[in-house]
């Protein structure tokens, strides 16, 4: 039967240094995707490094301009903050609506970013938001941070040490989940920030992707309207026995219509 | 309690729930035994493929390992037997392929065992088996229900053209006859979706042998252990039945999935002795989605002829019923017996005829799950009902009034005599608790939402507890349908009952024990229930199909009745009074018209310490037990109205109101008998927006975990309207009581899925089938846009 190696570093670059060291190890930053998979047998790391006593990574602040969270803060806790539900509250509603109870107390905004799940719905918040992911390495613009299914652009042994969100910022994030799952059938984020309009979708491709036609729609118009026109190519589509790329070509607009609606209240 | 205040019809609070709910509960994986070893079956991970070789030498040799056994260590024994023969409308018996323990030749289904490893422990087990080298000839899979009888690929070599059986009921020159005077006929397609069981507990066994006297105790989650120990030793192992001592302890959940005999326990009993250690295997919750026994699974054409008036004239129905890979144990009874025989519902419609092709695929067995079969029935009736109510623009809910059975007994075209019943009734009632009136109104509401609003009904009809066993025997079935019950007293007058009717849900102990502690006078603490041993319990025949109380409950009462004509003579030498004088009430035994009197206790503790006694003509003690066989089964019936709302948008589906309206006779404990209604209305509900099993064309299952298949939470129901409490009592048991496990299921799909297609009908969607997921909602809508 196999070993694991299991660590518990205390800082981030002790933690950075430790996965740089083993490229078969794989971090812990709350187990809701590492455990499954290593359960059913799709995983076998050498090595788990747990993230759970870096301190540096817990805890959301703002100063006016941004939004700060770090990597390891559960959803729970970025639903529960104060700070969060007054400064972006869609966000707060996203992290209530991930998966059940106890996901949201192991699960953190680190390991979903960092994991890119085609269904996980932090990263549509973070891109629409504009986020910048702080590594222990350098930043990153969400923009250039999800390149594909399951993939981003950290390196190896490049761990998330928090997101900054930029504010002011209206928004608002509608999910219309797959039946059996709950998981992300297609959400749609929508995020307003001064005349920008942009908008993310989860859930309907291998990776999170801008909705260019309706951010173009609502940056000509901010209105529910102004999305009935647009119509997705399911081309580029994921499909699958919950829905054909058209049925999710279908609901982009659709949801992206309602968080307008919720946005202008 | 006092005995004046009776606690038949009384919602007192289930006894057991004070372990389940602090975790007390002993289920079969809770127990281990000394020297505990663990097994591991390997399955098949094709769904059709011949076994080439097996090379089991790296597993055998692996860390922890005791045993490894394939089917070839187990050749010498029987196949899983089916309890029930079909024959053909040629006369011919249905074909009965041997379903092996462990594969032999080919494997036939996703998941079919094919080794099982032995270890000190499971992960052991685990790591064993996949060191198990199989050489595989994968073969074309048959999968499509639909056209399995035409694929060019046989499941097995007894059955080329794969059907098992080509079976049939009713009058077909009277039918054909009806329709041919008809003014109106309607026709629909229907597919009744297969559904994976999920019971909460995995199905689970621990098997031990001891070499002391040469016997064996099996612990298994079974709703009948009784049933499960004979099939076992009798047709499998050829073991002495009276050796095999079965156990199935708490039981979290069945819904029929847990009747059958299994291929794992049996595997599990085989290896005891062999290995000479307790073996011990718990389902994964994967291995409950591949081989469970999954439900339903018809597809079917139905054509109901009416006159002007919309009186129905007569029912064609042609139906093709996939089996699965093998005969699990009633498979075979399920889309006929207990499925065609239902097909009149509540109306008077003369003539009847339904024929059946069941076919063998390349996918898990199919067997009963809640309803069995008459969930089918009443989902392909009651949607035909509504379509003709809409072709003839005649109110659904007055087209179902004008074809009521109104006299009883009824003799159904079908073959059942339905005993009593009051449709009328149920129906009068769920329109008014619904608020049918205010519809429209609540219509405009959603519309102002931009939601479309639908209203569905359903008036079902129900056979519980299936009777009497020569009938049945005449018609095939291979076992008895009585049921078996003990009551002992003891000294002190306590009692403690023993019944075959297993509890898993349903709160037999509880409801057994109210009806016997008013029989007998005594406070409801003073009745313990005891089943699922056959150690303990004389004889059983189990839980399924709605019977425990009709039928178990049944058997207990005439044991009681017997308790109550000993005690009298006991009491009568007592009082010195003369046995026909002895009147027994409230707990006591009394000289009529006097005040000279016993009590129970009085009488309790005179069998067990006879010294005033007379022991010349009464032997000492007082134990009774009796078997009881019902004359019919008994019909529950009801009326189920169902509002949805639709998103157009996205087609997604809320049930917006859910009312039930029904019949189960005398009713026991009604908040024990709500909570039967409420689960099966979760389940109806689920099987009509959410469940749904999928196979690929290469027969792999696409939904075997919770992340695609969807089972109903508590968010997509609504609170239920349920009543529940005045009905028709059944005319031949004693209680009067009828059957609910099973109701809420049969009767809520079609109610849900009328009211969609209700819902939809302005878009111009005629036909839907379940699940109605939001994509297949929106499909629809799609599709009609474009007609």
């Amino acid at each position: 039967m196999s070993q694991i190696s299991y660590h518990r570093p205390a800082t981030l670059a002790d933690a950075a240094r430790l996965a740089a060291s083993d490229p078969d190890a794989r971090i812990l930053a709350g187990g809701q995707s590492v455990l499954p998979s290593m359960r059913l047998g799709l995983l076998a790391p050498s090595a788990l490094i747990d993230l759970a006593a870096v301190g540096e990574l817990e805890g959301i602040r703002s100063d006016g301009r941004t939004l700060t969270i770090g990597a390891m803060t559960t959803h729970a806790a970025v639903a529960a903050s104060q700070e969060v539900q007054a400064r972006i509250a869609a966000l707060a509603q996203l992290a209530r609506s991930i998966g059940d109870a106890q996901v949201r107390n192991r699960g953190t905004i680190g390991g979903s970013v960092a994991n890119s799940d085609p269904a996980a719905d932090y990263p549509a918040a973070v891109l629409a938001l504009n986020a910048t992911i702080r590594t222990s390495a350098r930043s990153i613009a969400a923009d250039g941070f999800f390149t594909g299914l399951f993939s981003t652009a950290l390196r190896p042994g490049e761990l998330i040490g928090a997101l900054d969100f930029p504010l002011p910022v209206k928004a608002a994030y509608v999910k219309f989940p797959q039946p059996a799952s709950r998981f992300a059938l297609v959400g749609v984020f929508v995020a307003q920030a001064g005349n920008a309009v942009r908008v993310a979708v989860t859930g309907a491709g291998p990776c999170v992707f801008r909705a260019a036609a309706l951010e173009t729609a609502l940056g000509r118009s901010f209105t529910p309207q102004a999305c009935d026109g647009v119509r997705m190519d399911p081309d580029a589509l994921s499909s699958d026995i919950h829905g054909s790329a058209g049925y999710r070509a279908h609901l982009i607009p659709v949801l992206a219509r309602r968080a307008v609606q919720q946005i202008l209240g | 309690m006092s005995a004046a205040q009776p606690l038949i019809g009384r919602s007192v609070e289930r006894k057991e729930d004070y372990r389940f709910l602090t975790g007390a509960g002993q289920y079969t994986d809770d127990i281990t035994l000394p020297q505990q070893s663990y097994a591991c079956f390997l399955r098949s991970p094709h769904a059709h493929a011949r076994i080439r070789s097996i090379d089991t030498a790296a597993a055998g040799a692996s860390d922890g390992v005791l045993a490894v056994f394939t089917g070839k260590d187990l050749a010498g024994i029987g196949g899983l037997p089916c309890g029930w023969l079909i024959k053909s409308i040629d006369g011919s018996p249905m074909k009965e392929p041997k379903h092996p323990v462990l594969a032999e030749d080919k494997v036939r289904h996703a998941g079919d065992p094919l080794a099982l490893v032995v270890a000190e422990s499971v992960a052991q087990a685990r790591a064993a088996a996949a060191l198990i080298e199989v050489d595989y000839e994968v073969l074309p899979a048959v999968v499509d229900t639909a056209t399995a009888a035409s694929a060019k690929t046989a499941v097995h070599d007894i059955a080329p053209d794969n059907v098992c059986y080509t079976w049939a009921i009713g009058d077909k020159a009277a039918v054909d006859a009806a329709f041919a005077r008809a003014d109106h006929v309607t026709r629909l397609a229907i597919v009744n979706n297969r559904l994976i069981p999920n019971a909460i507990e995995p199905r689970a066994a621990n098997a031990a042998y001891s070499r002391a006297d040469d016997s064996y105790t099996l612990y298994v989650t079974s709703q009948n252990p009784h049933v499960e120990r004979l099939l076992m030793t009798a047709f499998v192992l050829g073991l002495p039945e009276h050796k095999v001592r079965v156990i199935a302890p708490d039981v979290g959940g069945g819904f029929g999935s847990k009747i059958y005999l299994y291929a794992e326990e049996t595997a599990l009993v085989w290896a005891a002795r062999r290995v000479g250690r307790p073996i011990k295997w718990t389902a994964e919750r994967s291995e409950s989605f591949l081989t469970d026994a999954h439900g339903r699974d018809h597809v079917s054409t139905a054509e109901l002829a009416l006159d002007r008036n919309g009186a129905f004239l007569a029912l064609r129905v042609h139906t093709t019923a996939n089996l699965g890979a093998y005969l699990s144990t009633f498979a075979s009874c399920i889309p006929t017996i207990l499925y065609a025989t239902l097909l009149a519902g509540q109306y008077a419609t003369p003539a009847v005829y339904c024929e059946v092709q069941a076919v063998f695929t390349n996918t898990t067995p199919v067997d009963a799950y809640r309803g069995a079969g008459r969930p089918e029935a009443t989902y392909l009736l009651e949607r035909t009902v509504e379509q003709a109510a809409r072709e003839l623009g005649i109110d659904p809910a007055e087209l179902r009034r004008r074809n009521f059975i109104r006299s009883f007994p009824y003799a159904s075209p079908v073959g059942l005599t339905y005993d009593t019943g009051d449709y009328e009734a149920t129906l009068n009632r769920v329109l008014d608790i619904a608020d049918v009136r205010g519809f429209a109104a609540r219509k405009a509401e959603s519309a102002r939402r931009g939601l479309l609003r639908g209203i569905g009904y359903s008036c079902y009809i129900e056979a519980c507890g299936i009777a009497p066993s020569n009938i049945a025997g005449a018609l095939g079935a291979r076992a008895g349908l009585f049921e078996a019950g003990e009551v002992r007293v003891h000294p002190t007058g306590k009692v403690t009952v023993f019944t075959g009717s297993h509890s898993h849900g349903q709160g037999h102990e509880t409801t057994f024990a109210q009806v016997v502690a008013d029989k007998l006078g005594l406070a409801l603490e003073d009745v313990d229930i005891q089943h699922g041993d056959t150690g303990k319990v004389l004889f059983g025949m189990g839980t399924y199909g709605s019977r425990s109380l009709a039928v178990g409950g049944t058997a207990i009462i005439k044991a009681v009745d017997k308790i109550i004509a000993k005690g009298k003579k006991i009491a009568a030498h007592l009082l010195e009074a003369s046995d026909a004088d002895v009147e027994f009430a409230h707990g006591e035994f009394r000289v009529a018209g006097t005040d000279r009197k016993k009590t129970f206790g009085e009488v309790a503790l005179a069998a067990y310490v006879p010294h005033n006694y007379p022991l010349d003509k009464l032997e000492p003690g007082l134990n009774e037990n009796a078997f009881y066989d019902p004359t019919n089964f008994t019909f529950p019936a009801g009326s189920y109205v169902c509002e949805v709302e639709v998103d157009p948008d996205t087609g997604a589906v809320r049930v917006a109101r859910f009312t039930a309206s029904d019949d189960f006779g005398n009713v026991v404990n009604p908040m024990i008998v709500e909570g039967q209604v409420h689960g099966g209305l979760a389940q109806g509900i689920g099987q009509a927006l959410l469940e749904g099993c999928v196979y690929g064309s290469d027969g792999q299952l696409l939904t075997g975990s919770y992340v695609d298949y969807a089972m109903p939470r508590a968010s997509d129901l609504p609170g239920f309207r349920v009543d529940t409490v005045k009905g028709t009592p059944c005319t031949h048991n004693p209680l009067g009581v009828k059957g609910c496990g099973e109701a809420g299921a049969i009767g809520s799909p079609p109610a849900v899925m009328n009211a969609i297609l209700d819902a939809l009908a302005a878009r111009g969607v005629k036909s839907l089938d379940m699940p109605a997921t939001p994509y297949r909602v929106w499909q629809a809508i799609q599709a009609a846009a474009r007609r």
